[in-house]
């Protein structure tokens, strides 16, 4: 074998592991779809429970179904990243990227891309198929931008906690605990744009939501790739 | 190459390194004997950079650790217990993973060689999680090749491996040595490891407690000189 | 064992005589308030808790930033100790209001914004304890709860500014009175005499558990220490 087998090249590194991370998670789960198909599950069956618990009628089903929804994804997200780190954590790979000459935010960046990747297919299947269920019509356009706003800063900040609570003893449990009080801001913001853009709304009562939104989405991934080493080194 | 001046690991009040010295020259193969629990796979885990010292010095390659670690990292390769392996994907989708990771050139014909090193190239596009220990095993060391890395740190590779992944290892490990690697290993079996190593040190009480070369080594094995050493710490 | 320092035992008993003369201040010399009755008393002493929990909340934020930067162990120390605190005033606090609004507002709770962000930083206390609980690892288990002190410190504000313009869209109806009226009695020389006098107060409680309990932080780290020593 040659003396120098192979050459690497130096610079740039940083998206090319990112996205060499977000891939890996995609492809794998390509393959075999548990974490989809967990999430998609578990969402239909919270909507199916709430509509017993409910008992909606007509009229209060559409006032109540961005609240549904939210508390839907929200539950379901969980599960995503929950089942994203526990990959990383149980075959000791996490150590595996820990050894690659790259910036650990690369590895928080990556991770994001494919939570949220994984959240956004979800979302994008509940909802055509909870319009069908409710006969309500869901496919406003603002409406998927909410959507994706709120599902960056749930998985933005979800990211970074999924990693702590994966290295604790009570791992699955403690995910929600950690997030849930974190994450309200996320939920109040979406729901109320949601139902504001539902209800035909104007652009003006919903846009103070849609602010609060951007600005947690941008303060908390800004957090979480700060301190992010911190949580996955030793 | 490594070079550790007082390392001091402590785990909250539980000091585990205690001021360890450790030295290795370029293309030495260095077997870490110790008895369980002394620290090995500890101040393994630190010279792969995935642990801080709490105090003390490590230099690998002419970098510094913590503070290089990046640089570190493209320089060493590591095979601990854990196959470090993605169950979902094939073989050589795994290694062109961690090819990019590494941002290797060259990618698809440096994957088919390495493959071809452990011998695995007719299972490449098999999932991992069909593989047996013996055949995930052989693939983390391709892993841990891949980028060549001038310094190989090997945490107890023979553990649950049948006898022809054993064997395959030991090709992998003669080959890395002959191209003049350097090489740190931990291994409880010393039989093994009496053939491939050039020194033995061992770990014991939170510093290198004793260390030999082969020619030196006392009692002509490495069981002998090691039940000597920890006796000799007794005494 | 080290002991208690005399500066300490002095404020011990600073605090016992304060919060004994803020009491009476609040219970017999300010007058008694117009349209609420005597239950609005109570009012001196749930804002002065209330206000040790946002000394404890600033304090813990500061405390984890500190942590992080210099990994000094006091700082995870300090940390514990000011997010302790404050999740028991906050709970006083919240319990007070509740004894507050019962009369007022014939109602236990209300989903007012500073009740309800209260309500969810003591989960965001409680989820801070159990992520502690489940750390063996004191380096590892000093670094996750400064992060998470630091993501709590940074939502609560924005979980407030959210649920403040989510209530004045969905308004609570509690009676006439309006959640922002809490507050908003006059007060007369006497009351502010007393409010003051209690914040004071409280203030000092706050210095001196504060100081405990970061003494016990510390002792219980050396009983830690010299389990280890005999174990080994």
């Amino acid at each position: 074998m040659a003396e120098r087998a192979v050459t690497t090249k130096k610079s740039g590194n940083f998206i090319q592991a990112v996205l060499a991370i977000a891939w890996k998670d995609l492809a794998a789960e390509l393959r075999s779809r548990e974490l989809i198909s967990a999430m998609l599950v578990f969402a239909m069956l919270v909507i199916l429970i709430f509509n017993f618990a409910l008992k909606l009628d007509a009229r209060t089903r559409m006032t109540a179904t961005s609240g549904i929804l939210w508390v839907t994804f929200t539950f379901a997200g969980t599960l995503g990243l929950n089942r994203s780190m526990a990959v990383e954590k149980d075959r000791g790979c996490l150590d595996g990227l820990l050894l690659a000459p790259v910036d650990r935010a690369s590895i928080y960046f990556g991770k994001l891309l494919s939570n949220l990747a994984f959240m956004v297919i979800m979302e994008v299947i509940v909802l055509p198929l909870y319009s069908l269920l409710y006969n309500i019509n869901l496919f406003i356009p603002g409406l998927l931008l909410v959507i994706l706003l709120g599902s960056l800063g749930y998985i933005g900040i979800g990211t970074l906690l999924a990693a702590m609570a994966v290295q604790t003893r009570t791992r699955d449990v403690m995910l929600p605990i950690l997030l849930f009080p974190v994450v309200i801001p996320v939920v109040v913001a979406a729901v109320e744009a949601s139902s504001g853009l539902l209800q035909g709304l104007e652009w003006s009562e919903i846009s103070y939501w849609i602010n609060i939104l951007l600005a947690y989405d941008v303060i908390f991934i800004a957090i979480a790739f700060m301190v992010f080493d911190y949580v996955v080194e030793e | 190459m490594i070079e550790v001046r007082k390392l001091v690991k402590r785990f909250g009040m539980k000091t585990v390194l205690r001021g360890l010295d450790f030295k290795v020259e370029q293309g030495e193969f260095v077997a870490l004997l110790g008895p369980n629990g002394a620290g090995k796979t500890t101040f393994l885990r630190i010279l792969a950079s995935l642990s801080r010292p709490s105090l003390g010095e490590i230099t690998i390659a002419g970098f510094r650790l913590p503070g290089q670690a990046a640089d570190v990292r493209r320089k060493l390769g590591v095979v601990s217990h854990f196959p470090l392996l993605y169950g979902d994907l094939t073989a050589e989708e795994n290694l062109r993973f961690f090819g990019r990771m590494y941002a290797l050139e060259q990618l698809p014909r440096r994957v088919s060689e390495v493959l071809d090193l452990v011998g695995l190239t007719t299972r490449r596009k098999d999932l991992v999680r069909t593989f047996s220990r013996g055949m995930q095993q052989r693939l983390a060391i391709g892993r841990a090749v891949l980028h060549d890395p001038e310094v190989m740190l090997f945490d107890e590779p023979h553990t649950g491996l049948d006898q022809e992944a054993c064997d395959m290892l030991d090709r992998v490990l003669r080959d890395v040595a002959a191209r003049g690697r350097t090489v740190v290993m931990t291994s409880h079996d010393l039989a093994r490891i009496e053939d491939l190593a050039s020194r033995f040190d061992v770990l014991s009480h939170g510093i290198i407690s004793a260390s030999t070369s082969r020619s030196a080594m006392t009692g002509g094995n490495v069981l002998t000189f090691y039940k000597q050493a920890l006796a000799g710490e007794h005494g | 064992m080290t002991k208690k320092p005399l500066l300490l035992l002095i404020l011990d008993i600073l605090c016992l005589v304060l919060v004994a003369v803020a009491a009476y201040l609040a219970l017999v010399y300010a007058p008694m308030e117009v349209t609420m009755g005597n239950v609005q008393r109570v009012f001196y002493f749930h804002v002065a808790n209330a206000w040790v929990g946002m000394l404890g909340f600033i304090a813990a934020g500061v405390a984890g930033i500190a942590y992080l930067r210099t990994h000094d162990v006091k700082w995870d120390i300090v940390e514990e100790a000011a997010v302790e605190i404050s999740l028991v005033f906050f709970l006083i606090a919240i319990v007070l209001g509740s004894i507050w609004a019962r009369p007022v507002w014939n109602t236990w709770w209300t989903w007012e914004p500073r009740l309800t962000t209260a309500a969810i930083t003591e989960m965001i206390y409680l989820a801070y304890f159990m992520l502690r609980g489940g750390i063996e690892d004191p380096g590892r288990r000093a670094r996750f709860s400064a992060v998470y002190t630091l993501v709590g410190s940074i939502s609560v504000p924005i979980t407030f500014m959210a649920i403040r313009f989510f209530r004045t869209i969905h308004p609570v109806v509690i009676g006439t009175q309006s959640a922002a009226a809490q507050g908003g009695f006059n007060m007369t020389p006497h009351m502010k005499v007393a409010f003051f006098f209690s914040l004071l107060a409280f203030t000092v409680v706050f210095i001196d558990l504060f100081w405990h309990r970061i003494r016990l932080g510390h002792l219980s780290n050396q009983v830690e220490d010299l389990k280890q020593k005999v174990m080994e």
